[in-house]
């Protein structure tokens, strides 16, 4: 540690509220980004980064360090192992509090997969937390092709972040890949993943903290993500030039981390931040929000727009939509597997006895959590989960005549079957 | 009695009856109806054969009729088709005209109509009708006749019917098996619609839809042309098989109730009446209700209407037809069916009377007989071109067939 870690957080320039802001990189994937940012003018002193592989973290520019060490490992990192990183986290906690106290906002950055990003990312957000900050932790989970392990342990850090983080923006980077070019190294793809992560930071920290031309306070933001557990989608873009407040709407909705826009409907609220140069006017701030509003219509809309001298003749827009994952009926801790289980067959209970009703699979608790995670990944709060009546193959109506000729199908309708049904026309 | 280089004989299997009408062509080019016969059909289902002995059986029983009434004996026949797989399609040929002078000539529009007929259909698809319609002359429409005119591009749009040919030769093969000859297969709308139809309605622009047992043919004529052609596989049959199954009747008592008390609609006098169905004791067996009668037919016509002028709509040819509709087949004999087209279809509908034939007045007032009468019709059309195109040839050719 070559720098005791911030009593004093430094003043954010253009800062006119004293939010105090403090990034942890966490793991090596969480300190690339963090050192990006840093090189793309981040102010560093607010940055921290927090790694179990000394060699790197010797290695890294960033002035905060704290090395998660035991005698045991000999500074060769967690190994993969979220396991030993929820150890080392748990170990120095004290040093991880001590560097998140007085901060007001604690972003972390991690890469999900891993030993440290995994195991140790949610303990230190739970630490940040416990200190009083808001913490949004920016996420990434592996490619399709680094295996599905690590996948796995991704989901499960991903879980265990969201249950400690008040909000949660995770870029899933196989999405990423459809866009990424054939020829693209592999050094390269992971730079463009770190790379929009750290946009993502940067545009968070510029709505946080930025004098905006529309402002959003910081009350405002803790009040959308406190104690909510979203989880998010986030997209940036950026256009410049005279029609650059319709680009950006086009880059945005044409992302593949939007789905093509069509996450936009299902989010419960939406954060959407516009920074501009001191030319950004007022009808282009309209146009964007007009199109995203368009796109999402009954979703809470937040905005906020900033300016920057950087940004003369340029417009760039960072949207974040948000679903609950879990959002009244789950308390900051996890329901017991039990509660879960009984919720997960509860379904079936009302059966008429009459009926044979094949018994519930008996499922281990890994899978129940799997079931849960993915029933809540689906609409969120928002109407509940929607169950379809599925539709037997049965023929109610005989074809009589026709029953052996080859059925008159026009625009999918079997004109065999008599009209008056099909129109559904009241016989008395 | 008769020459029988003059018989033609039309034959429609359709899916209520077997039909086979004897025509007899004046050496004055004045077409006669001397015979006809007909039987029951009991082997098709919505146009094509199910059931290929049981339908041979009709066929012979119809042509037998037919022999008998017109004292000839029958060796060849047009034969009609239909069937769900029936489509009909616009296509344009384009040819060059390359002679110094640039004029037209006869090889030229040949070879454009060879054009046209070149169609990339799969293999199993068999062209019935290739109908030239009009030439275009450098891009100038609606020229009948363009030989002898100048031009560097000659185009001719062809309306092209076309079929599955695994089903077109199961109607073929039926005829044949019973030692007929088969001079050309018809598309029955098409046949209808030459029965019904004169020149000038052709010319004005009109509908012609043949409501059968199991299909319905709709043929569109505009500014003198055949511009689309069309088939769906609904027809009295399903009126019937709707009465069967809303009634709760047997489907042949239900054929009786739609023949004796249908009606394409629901008038105010039908509400409240009931009918009361006997056994053959004259015991009364059901009472139904004659607006559910009627409400049943008059749901299925005004869906097949509505069908019809969809396709039609889309063509963009609804605006054409200005001498009307004309109904035929054994549908236009529903009462009211007339008000209901005109309802839907929004122009005049009237049913169809055969024109420009002679002969038996018993078969040209039915309007069931306008395909068959029609087919014989198509026939007598060949025969001139035949005629025209080289008699002695023609005739030695038919000299040596029947030897």
């Amino acid at each position: 540690m070559d720098e005791s870690p911030l009593t004093t957080p430094p003043a954010i320039e253009n800062t006119a509220r004293a939010v105090c802001l403090k990034v942890l990189g966490i793991g090596n994937a969480g300190m690339s980004v963090l050192e990006l940012l840093v090189a793309g003018g981040f102010p560093a002193a607010s940055t921290a980064a927090i790694n179990s592989d000394l060699e790197t973290l010797q290695a890294s520019s960033l002035p905060a360090k704290v090395p998660l060490e035991t005698k045991l490992l000999r500074g060769l990192g967690s190994g993969g192992d979220p396991e030993r990183g929820r150890t080392l986290a748990e170990e120095h906690a004290a040093a991880i509090k001590e560097l998140c106290r007085g901060s007001d906002l604690v972003f972390i950055t991690a890469g999900l997969g891993g030993g440290c990003g995994t195991g140790a990312g949610p303990i230190v957000a739970r630490l940040a937390k416990e200190t009083g900050a808001l913490v949004v932790a920016f996420l990434m989970t592996p490619f399709d092709c680094e295996g599905s392990r690590r996948q796995h342990l991704a989901q499960k850090g991903l879980e265990a972040f969201r249950e400690a983080a008040d909000a949660v923006i995770c870029l899933p980077n196989q999405k990423l890949f459809k866009t990424l070019e054939e020829n693209t190294s592999v050094l390269g793809a992971f730079k463009l993943t770190d790379e929009l992560l750290a946009d993502a930071v940067r545009s968070f920290w510029h709505l946080a903290t930025h004098k905006g031309l529309i402002d959003l306070h910081f009350g405002q933001l803790c009040e959308l993500l406190r104690d909510q557990h979203t989880e998010s989608a986030f997209a940036v873009a950026e256009a410049m030039g005279p029609t650059r407040s319709r680009e950006v709407v086009e880059k945005l909705l044409g992302s593949p981390l939007l789905d093509g826009g069509a996450v936009l409907p299902e989010s419960d609220s939406i954060l959407v931040s516009l920074m501009g140069g001191p030319d950004l006017t007022i009808a282009d701030v309209n146009r964007v929000m007009e199109e995203i509003a368009s796109k999402c219509e009954g979703v809470q809309v937040t905005m906020g727009a900033a300016i920057h001298q950087d940004f003369q003749d340029r417009l760039g827009v960072t949207i974040i939509a948000a679903r609950c994952v879990d959002h009244s009926s789950a308390p900051v801790s996890r329901p017991g597997i039990e509660g879960l289980q009984s919720q997960l067959l509860s379904g079936s209970s009302p059966r008429s006895g009459s009926r044979f009703v094949p018994p519930p699979p008996t499922l281990r608790p890994e899978q129940v959590e799997q079931l849960i995670a993915r029933q809540g990944r689906g609409r969120g709060q928002k109407g509940g989960p929607r169950f379809r009546q599925a539709q037997l193959p049965l023929e109610i109506v005989s074809k009589g005549r026709f029953d052996k000729s080859e059925p008159t199908i026009h625009k999918g309708e079997d004109l065999d079957v008599p009209t008056y049904i099909r129109r559904g026309v009241a016989l008395n | 009695m008769f020459d029988s280089a003059s018989i033609i004989v039309g034959l429609e299997i359709g899916t209520s009856k077997v039909c086979a009408v004897v025509g007899d062509l004046s050496p004055e080019g004045v077409l006669n109806i001397v015979g006809l016969g007909q039987a029951k059909s009991r082997g098709v289902r919505k146009g094509e054969i199910m059931d290929a002995p049981q339908a041979e059986e009709d066929i012979r029983q119809a042509i037998v009729e037919a022999e008998q009434m017109a004292d000839v004996e029958i060796r060849s026949v047009y034969l009609g088709v239909t069937g769900a797989h029936i489509r009909g399609f616009n296509n344009r040929g384009v040819h060059p005209v390359v002679s110094a002078d640039r004029e037209i000539s006869e090889a030229d529009l040949q070879d454009v109509i060879k054009n046209a007929k070149t169609i990339n259909l799969p293999a199993q698809n068999h062209v019935i009708h290739a109908i030239r319609q009009h030439f275009l002359v450098d891009g100038q429409d609606g020229i009948a006749n363009p030989v002898g005119m100048l031009g560097s591009r000659v185009e001719v749009d062809v309306h092209v019917v076309h079929g599955n040919l695994n089903r077109l030769q199961n109607a073929i093969r039926a005829v044949k098996s019973l030692q007929l000859e088969v001079d050309d297969i018809v598309f029955t709308g098409l046949a209808s619609s030459l029965a019904l139809l004169s020149n000038e309605q052709k010319e004005l622009g009109s509908l012609v839809i043949d409501i059968g047992g199991g299909t319905t043919e709709y043929v569109v004529y505009a500014n003198g042309i055949i511009k689309h052609t069309g088939v769906l596989a609904v027809g009295g049959d399903h009126i019937s098989n709707d009465l069967a199954y809303g009634l709760k009747v047997p489907l042949s008592r239900a054929e009786q109730l739609k023949i004796e008390r249908g009606s394409a609609f629901v008038e105010e006098d039908a509400k409240g009446q009931t009918i009361t169905l006997a056994n053959e004791l004259g015991m009364p067996l059901k009472v139904i209700s004659l607006e559910n009668l009627r409400r049943i037919m008059a749901v299925r016509l005004e869906e097949l209407f509505e069908l019809l002028a969809q396709d039609i709509q889309q063509v963009n040819a609804m605006d054409y037809l200005r001498a009307g509709v004309f109904l035929a087949g054994g549908g236009a004999r529903i009462p009211q069916i007339g008000k209901l087209a005109e309802k839907i279809l929004g122009m005049p509908v009237s049913c169809g009377k055969t024109t420009s034939v002679s002969g038996l007045k018993s078969a040209l007032d039915q309007p069931e007989f306008a395909s068959p009468i029609g087919l014989v019709k198509f026939g007598t059309f060949q025969q001139r071109k035949r005629a025209t195109k080289g008699f002695l040839k023609d005739t030695l050719g038919q000299f040596f067939r029947r030897t």
